[in-house]
C-alpha cells in the first residue's frame, strides 16, 4: 500500500502536475489565442520541419535497425560484440556531442566543409544536418528493441526455411518479419517520439534560423525566450500530445502482445 | 574511394536541403545572424525595411533571423552558417569570424560610421520593484546576501560587458576616479589598481548563483523564475523586461559609471558575393543609420547615434558617465586575451566561485 502510494504521489508530482501546467499556460488566453499561436507561420514551419525530419529518419532507422538486429541475432561473425557496443553508443553519448560531430565533419572548418562549399551544398545549419543529427541519436531504438526478441527466437525457423529452399528475402518477409512485428512497431514508436522531441543534438546543428531550421522543441524555447508564453506552451502542448499518443500506442501494442501470447 | 562514396551520399542529402542561393521566387533572401536581445528590434526593422525595399526597388526581400549568445552565433558563422550580415554584441566576435575563414576584410569595422555600431547601449542594474536591497552602485552588489544574475562571459557577449563594466568601475576607483591615468600613472600603481579590480570582480562573481549561456536566458532566470536580487543587463534588455512585465515589477538602477557598449554590424562579403545579395545587404545595414531606422532603434530601447534622434529620446535615456573598452582595456582584443580566453583572469575567478554563493 505504502509503495503504491509513494509511486502515485511521485507520478503526480513529476508527470501530472507539469502536464496540467503546460496545458494551463497554453490555454491561459483562450482557445483562439492558442490556435493562433499554433498557426503562426514560424511555428507551422517548425511543425513541418519536425514532421519532415521524422518521415526521413524513422524509415531509415527502421531498415537499419532490422538489418543490424538480424545480423546480430541470426549470424555469427567477428566484431559482433563491437557492433552491439556501437549501436548502444548514442544512448551513452551526450546529444550535444552527437551534434558537434557533424559540425566538425561538415561545418565550414570541418573535414568536408570546403568541398561542400565548392559545390554549393549546405549540410549543417540546414535540413541535412538536422536529419543526420536526429538519425544518430535515434538509431539504437529499433535495433535495441529487436535484438533480444530475435535472439530469443533462435534461428531454427529460418534454418528450416533454408532447407525447404526459400531465398533470403522470402525468409525475411514470410518467416522473420511476422514473428517480430510487435517489437518492430514498438521500436518504431519510440524512435519516432525521440526523433520529434530531440533538442540537444538538433540545437547544435540548427543555426536557429526562424521559420527555416527550428524544429518544434527549438521553437518552444525561441518563443519562451521572446516572452511569448502562450506560443511556447502551445508548441509544448503538441509535443506533449505526441508523448501521450506514443504512450497510448505503446500500451496498446503491449496489451496486444500479451493477449497473443496467451492465446 | 570510401571518402568519395561518403561525399556522394551526403551530396544527395545536401541537395534535398536546398542550395544556399539568395534567390527564390522572384525575391531575395537575407540571413541576419544576431545576438539575443535584438529580437524585438530586428522584428520591427525587418518589417519596415522589407516594405521600403519593395517600394524603392520592386523587389521582395525576406529577412531571416537567427538569435543566440553572441559568441555561439559567431562560432556558428565560422562553422558555415551562411549569414549575409552579422549584428553581434561586440567587435571581437566579428573579428573572430574575420580571422577564421576571412569571409570579410580585416578593416570591416571602419566601413560604417561609429565603429560600425548604429546603436549603443550600456550595462545597468534591473532590480525588483522598490529596490528592496537598496542597490545604488557597484559596491552595493557585494553586500552580504545579495544575489547577482549575469550570464557566463565565455558564451555570452552581454556577460563580458557586465564583467568589464564592473572591472572598469573598480579600476577607476583605484586610480582616483580617472581612467586616463592608466597610461600615465606609475606602473606599480596601475598594477595595484588592476589587482584591486580583479578582487572586486571576483567578489562580484561569488554573488552569482547561476550563469546562463546567453543574456536572454539570464533575463528569464531573473524575471520568470524569480531568482536573484539584481540582474546585470543591457540597458535595452532591462527596459524591455520592464515593459513586458509591467513597470510595477522592476526598477532600473543606473550606476555611477558603466561601460559604453557598441554592438557592431557587418556585411559578410564572401556570403553576399556568392549569393548575389550585396546590394540589398548594404542597404539593410545603411537603413539602421537612417532617421527612420534610428527611430526604431530608440523605440526598442537601444541608444541611437544620430544627433536629432538622440535629442528626441533624451528623456528615455538619462545621461550616464560611460567609459569605452578602448580606454579601460586597450580594445577588445586585449580585453579578450587578458580576461576571457582559456587561462585568463575570468578562469581564475571562477574556480573558487563554484558553490560559494549558496
Amino acid at each position: 500500500m505504502l509503495l503504491i502510494g509513494i509511486s502515485l504521489v511521485f507520478l503526480a508530482v513529476i508527470l501530472v502536475v507539469p502536464v496540467i501546467s503546460v496545458l494551463g499556460y497554453a490555454f491561459s488566453r483562450g482557445l483562439g489565442v492558442y490556435l493562433g499561436a499554433l498557426l503562426a507561420p514560424d511555428t507551422l514551419a517548425a511543425i513541418r520541419l519536425t514532421l519532415i525530419t521524422a518521415v526521413i529518419v524513422v524509415p531509415v532507422n527502421t531498415v537499419f535497425g532490422v538489418a543490424a538486429a538480424w545480423a546480430i541475432a541470426k549470424f555469427d561473425f567477428r566484431g559482433k560484440q563491437l557492433l552491439i557496443t556501437l549501436i548502444d553508443l548514442p544512448f551513452s553519448v551526450s546529444p550535444v556531442i552527437a551534434g558537434l560531430v557533424f559540425v566538425l565533419l561538415f561545418g565550414a572548418q570541418g573535414w568536408f566543409g570546403p568541398w561542400l562549399r565548392d559545390h554549393d551544398l549546405q549540410v549543417v545549419y540546414a535540413l541535412p544536418g538536422i536529419v543526420l543529427a536526429t538519425l544518430l541519436v535515434t538509431f539504437p531504438y529499433v535495433a535495441r528493441e529487436l535484438i533480444p526478441i530475435m535472439q530469443l527466437q533462435g534461428r531454427e525457423a529460418e534454418e528450416a526455411a533454408v532447407s525447404l529452399g526459400a531465398g533470403g528475402w522470402t525468409i525475411f518477409f514470410r518467416v522473420t518479419l511476422p514473428s517480430i512485428r510487435l517489437g518492430l512497431l514498438y521500436g518504431v514508436i519510440l524512435c519516432n517520439a525521440r526523433a520529434m522531441g530531440e533538442f540537444g543534438a538538433v540545437a547544435v546543428v540548427s543555426g536557429h534560423i526562424r521559420g527555416l531550421t527550428t524544429t518544434m522543441p527549438l521553437q518552444a524555447q525561441v518563443l519562451y525566450d521572446e516572452y511569448d508564453l502562450v506560443g511556447a506552451f502551445a508548441v509544448a502542448s503538441l509535443l506533449m500530445l505526441l508523448a501521450l499518443f506514443t504512450l497510448i500506442l505503446k500500451t496498446m501494442v503491449e496489451a496486444f502482445g500479451t493477449r497473443r501470447r496467451r492465446a | 574511394m570510401m571518402r568519395n562514396l561518403l561525399l556522394a551520399a551526403f551530396a544527395v542529402l545536401a541537395g534535398c536541403g536546398g542550395g544556399a542561393s539568395g534567390d527564390h521566387a522572384g525575391g531575395v533572401r537575407l540571413l541576419n545572424v544576431s545576438y539575443d536581445p535584438t529580437r524585438e528590434l530586428y522584428r520591427e526593422v525587418n518589417e519596415r525595411f522589407t516594405a521600403k525595399w519593395l517600394a524603392d526597388t520592386g523587389q521582395n526581400v525576406t529577412i531571416q533571423m537567427s538569435h543566440g549568445g553572441s559568441g555561439s552565433q559567431a562560432r556558428a558563422v565560422i562553422d558555415g552558417l551562411d549569414a549575409d550580415v552579422v549584428t553581434l554584441a561586440l567587435a571581437w566576435d566579428i573579428d573572430n569570424i574575420q580571422r577564421n575563414g576571412h569571409r570579410l576584410p580585416a578593416s570591416w569595422q571602419s566601413r560604417l560610421p561609429h565603429n560600425s555600431s548604429p546603436y549603443l547601449s550600456t550595462i545597468v542594474f534591473l532590480v525588483r520593484k522598490g529596490n528592496p536591497k537598496n542597490l545604488k552602485d557597484w559596491p552595493d552588489l557585494l553586500a552580504e546576501g545579495v544575489q547577482v544574475i549575469t550570464p557566463n562571459p565565455k558564451t555570452s557577449g552581454g556577460a563580458r560587458w557586465n564583467y568589464l563594466a564592473a572591472w572598469g568601475y573598480a579600476l577607476e576607483q583605484a586610480l582616483g576616479g580617472d581612467l586616463s591615468r592608466l597610461g600615465t600613472a606609475p606602473a606599480d600603481e596601475v598594477a595595484q589598481a588592476q589587482a584591486k579590480a580583479e578582487k572586486f570582480v571576483g567578489d562580484l562573481f561569488r554573488h552569482v548563483p547561476v550563469q546562463d549561456t546567453g543574456a536572454r536566458a539570464a533575463t528569464n532566470t531573473f524575471v520568470q523564475r524569480g531568482i536573484g536580487d539584481v540582474l546585470l543587463a543591457w540597458e535595452n534588455e532591462a527596459m524591455l523586461a520592464q515593459q513586458q512585465m509591467g513597470a510595477d515589477a522592476f526598477d532600473i538602477v543606473r550606476p555611477s559609471v558603466s561601460v559604453l557598449a557598441e554592438p557592431p554590424v557587418a556585411l559578410v562579403d564572401a556570403v553576399v558575393d556568392r549569393k548575389g545579395t550585396r546590394m540589398v545587404a548594404e542597404a539593410y545595414l545603411d537603413y539602421l543609420y537612417s532617421t527612420e531606422g534610428q527611430d526604431i532603434v530608440a523605440r526598442n530601447f537601444f541608444r541611437p547615434t544620430a544627433p536629432e534622434v538622440i535629442e528626441r529620446y533624451a528623456q528615455q535615456f538619462p545621461a550616464m558617465r560611460m567609459f569605452t573598452v578602448d580606454t579601460a582595456f586597450g580594445g577588445w582584443d586585449q580585453a579578450q586575451k587578458q580576461h576571457f580566453n582559456d587561462g585568463g583572469t575570468y578562469d581564475g575567478l571562477f574556480v573558487p566561485a563554484a558553490g560559494a554563493a549558496r
